[in-house]
């Protein structure tokens, strides 16, 4: 969202922007005149004045009455002390200047100390190091309120005029800044503008022109990297400050509902990147507008399933069976769609592809087809035209099937290095580099950290040992053969679920390898975990409150596990860990095909309730993942090495910012 | 006589075969066996209650034999040996308590009276064992009178039941043997109708918009979702399929066609779900002394699941499911492997079950249990016929169905023979 805001803002900050250079050195110069321009106060006052009227707030008045008797002689020590009493005005008014701020910096250094004194505590929240410099400006804008904008509108030899005379008429300014809201109205681009602000803003407000100025920074420090011409963008302030309030308001609902598709790749700093940890919410299929609108999107056609269970409103479940055709008959038709996505979609839609890390890599794969076939279209710059490609590819392949988190966290990855390649490079050599990370991070992150994470499991199967695992995980897999290739003794256990037997092709692999395997069903777990010694589990995704999320039954054998004191290992890459919590199994699942569970794969006597599909008080449900909560869970195997479950946010962490500077 | 033991050896082939499915079928049947060969077998003269007890057994030891994993049998012996003992026991004390009062000298009578310092220590052990009975005020405050009468019965119908040698009157011959009968089918009876006991109690358990999941069939819980579903309670089940005989297909079918809102979830999904459960209400295969329970397989998982998310854990059982038997390593000793085809298709998997592996033992083992045992702790509440219990009462019940003597029944008689 933010990136989104500070991207609108960039225009904006760049207009103003031409006219910062000139400004630096007018406030400069009006802050020599201070002391100077206290006589002519009078020709400003009467603008103050007529502006004035609409609000005055009370303490304000007061402070501004003592300042102006006060203080009036010595205009600059004044602005400072009746800007003591005003917190909230401070801020407002740093806001507006903050512009000219950085370009002023250098000018004003005796003024700043009292300022920057008071601006400390009001922006210790932001650690960014310019905050300095803004509250400079700030002292500026108030000491002489029209001044800085003054210039950009009128002739410097006006504005000269002008910053002098009210910087003298301390009255004048104070009341000038509490009629802000009438100067609004004016929207001259004095700080009069800026100003009003300070003495209306709430809370929200204030903390909305802290956000947008951050933005604005952000934006500033992204336009100045990558276009040098336009790095001065000072000046913006006033504008920005204020229209950002209300466009915010509009803007937070779309923000929020596209943001996980569309995270617009500027520049983040550091700061921003705190505040994205918050995962936007998912897209919940209860809400009637929301999935209105997805639909008219959508590439596959779906058809929404007839009995759907009630606690699963909110995730997606389609018929089956009418998607794949109707997508095939659509392959020439679709023209913005590239095969090599197209096809991934459909071997998700198949489920010819599963698997977190077999999906994940496919993607990719096919993302970097996408990259390779790419070329940017006149009139746009490949960093935003391609970043909404993928956008809206990533969207197709959700139609397809929901993401996995670790895909989720792919795409991420994806997005960011599209996000970050330098201006500099030319189309094929940002392709170029596009696709070499996109290799580095399927050999990294998964073929790599499979490695790792098999030897590190492996140092954990001792001779005589009794393994369980349940489905088809493939690191589990790769420890196994692992440690038989090592030559230790153990034994295997294969536990199953229906609808997907993922376990008997687990089985077959292992036994053609020459593995002792038991093969059992889920039910039976408690039956089978006398004899086992270690449980070895695969994960869909850790979260990062210890939840594991895996294959439904996951849970069960955990628990099981559990309850016999029988360890239980997770192996999880850790591209695989994420920041989101989740308690349950519910608030977000994926369904499969219903209809798998009615009937019994291979069990031709079994088809009781085939033919009552179709009965209104029947819900077939095929819950695709589940929660294994933390305490079940000795020890999460993962490239970092071996950590228990609590562990996790420390490496989301770690990894979250390796990931960003790969 | 000949027929009877034609019957036996039907019904143990039956048990050998597995051809009878369910604790209900099973004890209904062994009863009805039972009391057809109470009904044949000629009693002597006298100790016709031993003649009898004798008789039961042999056949009982059999029954047990050809499907030891089908507790219901030994159950329903053991009960019809105690219906014999039982109905032995209040004959004689009628009869004694005639006699003491009127006093008449019959030759049995004084037959009788000669016993009586004989058999005295069996009295006494008798006496004991009867403490374990449930203590009414009634018994507390007779206990003086009964003692005397105690001797007499238990010298016909007590463990002792080779050396008795108390003779019974004609009448009371023909009476004993016609008493067991009718309280055999009382039995049958009872079984045949515990289903509805059971089921009335629902509304006492099911309040409205519950939720409850269960896993595989059982007619008990079939019934009793009913009987709350019959009483205007609007409820949703879960029932999870019980893989791998996927019995909870039956079970949805017949709740579709009865009305409920039904929803069929995979067995692995019981842990996802069971945080939106109410209520877990399942049936037992077995209900053990120390109120762990026998069940289908898969239901230890879910007691766990239950337990975890503070579930109450409801087993509904009928009486005949009672065994007074303490567990010893159950999930093993009280367990049957099925056919590994029910897991694995034969055809796809032939190359994997290849015996003549290196080292001579094949490297696929396929396992495929029947049962689970939960132990009691994860056990909330036990509703049988008789109302609801805890798991801890059990052994209490379980005194009042069978008489201590019967425990073994193996051993009693191959020991005693």
């Amino acid at each position: 969202m933010e990136a989104r805001r500070g991207w609108r803002a960039v225009p904006k900050v760049r207009q103003v922007g031409f006219f910062t250079p000139n400004e630096p050195p007018p406030p400069a110069r009006t802050q020599s005149g201070p002391p100077d321009s206290n006589s002519p106060p009078l020709s400003n006052s009467p603008a103050g004045n007529s502006l004035s009227p609409v609000m005055i707030p009370p303490p304000r008045h007061l402070s501004d009455n003592l300042a102006h008797r006060a203080t009036s002689p010595l205009p600059v020590p004044e602005t400072s002390a009746f800007r003591r009493p005003i917190p909230g005005g401070d801020r407002v008014a740093v806001v507006g200047s903050y512009n000219p701020t950085d370009s002023m910096l250098g000018a004003s250094p005796p003024l700043t100390s009292p300022s920057s004194r008071i601006g400390d505590g009001e922006f210790s929240e932001e650690s960014s190091p310019g905050w300095f410099r803004r509250s400079n400006s700030a002292k500026f804008a108030s000491s002489f309120p029209g001044g800085g904008f003054d210039l950009t509108s009128i002739k410097s030899s006006e504005t000269l005029e002008v910053e002098v005379k009210k910087p003298v008429e301390v009255p004048g300014p104070n009341i000038a800044e509490k009629s802000g809201v009438a100067g609004a109205e004016l929207q001259t681009e004095s700080q009069s503008s800026s100003k009003p602000l300070k003495a209306k803003t709430t809370k929200a407000e204030r903390r909305a022109l802290q956000e947008s100025q951050r933005a604005a920074k952000a934006a500033a420090k992204g336009e100045a990297t990558g276009k040098p011409a336009i790095s001065s963008e000072g000046a913006a302030t006033s504008k920005p400050v204020k229209q950002q309030p209300s466009r915010k308001k509009d803007a937070l609902p779309a923000a929020t509902s596209v943001a996980a598709s569309d995270r617009k790749g500027v520049d983040r700093p550091p700061e921003k990147e705190r505040k994205k940890e918050v995962p936007p919410p998912r897209m919940q299929f209860d809400d009637k507008n929301r999935v209105e609108k997805a639909k008219k999107r959508a590439v596959v056609n779906q058809t929404e399933a007839r009995n759907r269970v009630e606690l699963f409103r909110h995730l997606p479940q389609y018929e089956r069976g009418s998607q794949l055709p109707d997508l095939e008959s659509k392959f020439f038709l679709l023209d913005p769609m590239h095969p090599a996505v197209y096809k991934v979609g459909l071997q998700y839609l198949a489920g010819d592809i599963s698997g977190g890390n077999a999906r994940c890599i496919a993607m990719l794969q096919a993302f970097q087809e996408v990259i390779k076939d790419y070329s940017t279209p006149p009139e746009k710059s490949l960093t935003r035209d391609l970043t909404a490609k993928v956008g809206s590819y990533v969207s197709f392949l959700i139609e397809c099937r929901p993401l996995s988190m670790s895909m989720g966290n792919a795409i991420r990855f994806l997005k960011n290095r599209i996000a970050k390649l330098p201006l500099s490079l030319s189309e094929s050599e940002a392709k170029e580099s596009l696709c070499s990370d996109i290799n580095r991070f399927i050999n990294e992150k998964i073929v790599l950290a499979d490695k790792v994470i098999v030897r590190h499991a492996a140092s954990k199967v001792r001779d005589g040992d009794v393994l369980l695992t349940y489905g088809s995980s493939c690191v589990v897999e790769m420890i196994l053969l692992y440690a038989h290739e090592l030559g230790k003794q153990f034994r295997v256990v294969i536990v199953d679920s229906r609808p997907k037997l993922e376990g008997q092709a687990l089985l077959r692999r292992l036994v053609a390898k020459g593995l002792n395997c038991t093969y059992t069903h889920i039910n039976a777990v408690s039956y089978i975990m006398h004899e086992v010694t270690r449980v070895f589990l695969g994960a869909s995704s850790v979260l990062s409150n210890g939840t594991v999320y895996s294959r439904v039954g996951t849970a069960c054998v955990a628990m099981v596990a559990h309850a016999f004191r029988v360890p239980v290992l997770i192996c999880c890459e850790a591209y695989k860990f994420h920041e989101r919590v989740q308690l349950d199994s519910i608030c977000s699942n994926e369904l499969g095909d219903p209809d798998a569970i009615a009937k019994a794969s291979g069990r031709m006597d079994v088809n009781y309730v085939d033919n009552l599909a179709n009965k209104e008080n029947l819900q077939l449900l095929n819950l695709m993942y589940d929660a294994t909560p933390l305490e079940y869970i000795s020890m999460i195997v993962t490239d970092y090495g071996m950590i228990p479950p609590t562990s996790v946010p420390v490496i989301v962490r770690e990894y979250r910012r390796e990931h960003l500077w790969i | 006589m000949p027929d009877v033991q034609a019957l036996v050896n039907d019904f143990l082939n039956k048990l050998k075969k597995r051809k009878i499915e369910g604790s209900q079928a099973t004890s209904r049947q062994t009863a009805e066996l039972l009391r057809s060969v109470i009904s044949q077998q000629r009693v002597p003269y006298n100790n016709q209650a031993g003649a009898l007890i004798d008789a039961v057994k042999a056949v009982g030891e059999q029954l047990i034999a050809a499907n030891p994993v089908e507790l219901a049998v030994g159950n329903i012996v053991r009960r019809v040996l105690h219906i014999i003992r039982e109905e032995d026991l209040s004959l004689t004390t009628a009869a004694m308590a005639g006699l003491n009062l009127s006093a008449v000298s019959d030759d049995e009578d004084d037959e009788e009276r000669d016993d009586l310092p004989v058999l005295s220590a069996a009295v006494v052990a008798a006496a004991a064992r009867s403490t374990l009975r449930p203590p009414s005020l009634q018994t507390l405050l007779e206990d003086m009178p009964d003692t005397a009468a105690i001797p007499h019965t238990s010298s016909s119908g007590g463990d002792s039941e080779g050396k008795s040698k108390s003779a019974d009157k004609s009448s009371r011959s023909r009476k004993l043997k016609h008493d067991v009968i009718e309280a055999v089918n009382e039995l049958i009876q009872d079984i045949t109708t515990c289903h509805e006991q059971i089921a009335e109690q629902a509304v006492e358990h099911i309040h409205q918009n519950e939720v409850i999941l269960t896993l595989g069939s059982s007619r008990t819980v079939l019934e009793f979702l009913c009987a709350a579903k019959e009483k205007k309670r609007s409820f949703r089940v879960f029932v999870a399929e019980g893989a791998p005989r996927y019995q909870g297909h039956l079970l949805a079918k017949e709740l579709v066609a009865r009305g409920l809102q039904t929803t069929l979830i995979t067995d692995s999904a019981v842990f996802a779900m069971i945080s939106r459960v109410n209520m877990v209400i399942v049936g037992a295969h077995a209900v053990m002394a120390n109120g762990g329970v026998i069940a289908p397989v898969g239901l230890n998982m879910v007691a766990l699941a239950a337990q975890k998310h503070a579930v109450p854990f409801v087993v509904l059982a009928g009486s005949h499911k009672l065994c007074p038997l303490y567990p010893h390593n159950p999930e093993v000793l009280l367990n049957e492997l099925r056919s590994p085809s029910e897991l694995l298709d034969f055809g796809e998997f032939s190359d994997c079950l290849d015996f003549r592996s290196v080292t001579g033992s094949p490297l696929l083992h396929v396992v495929n249990p029947t049962f689970d045992y939960v132990p009691p702790k994860l056990v909330s509440l036990f509703i049988t016929d008789t109302g609801g219990h805890n798991p801890s009462y059990m052994y209490r019940l379980i005194a009042d169905y069978y008489s201590a003597d019967d425990l073994v029944v193996k051993r009693r008689t191959t020991s005693g023979n």
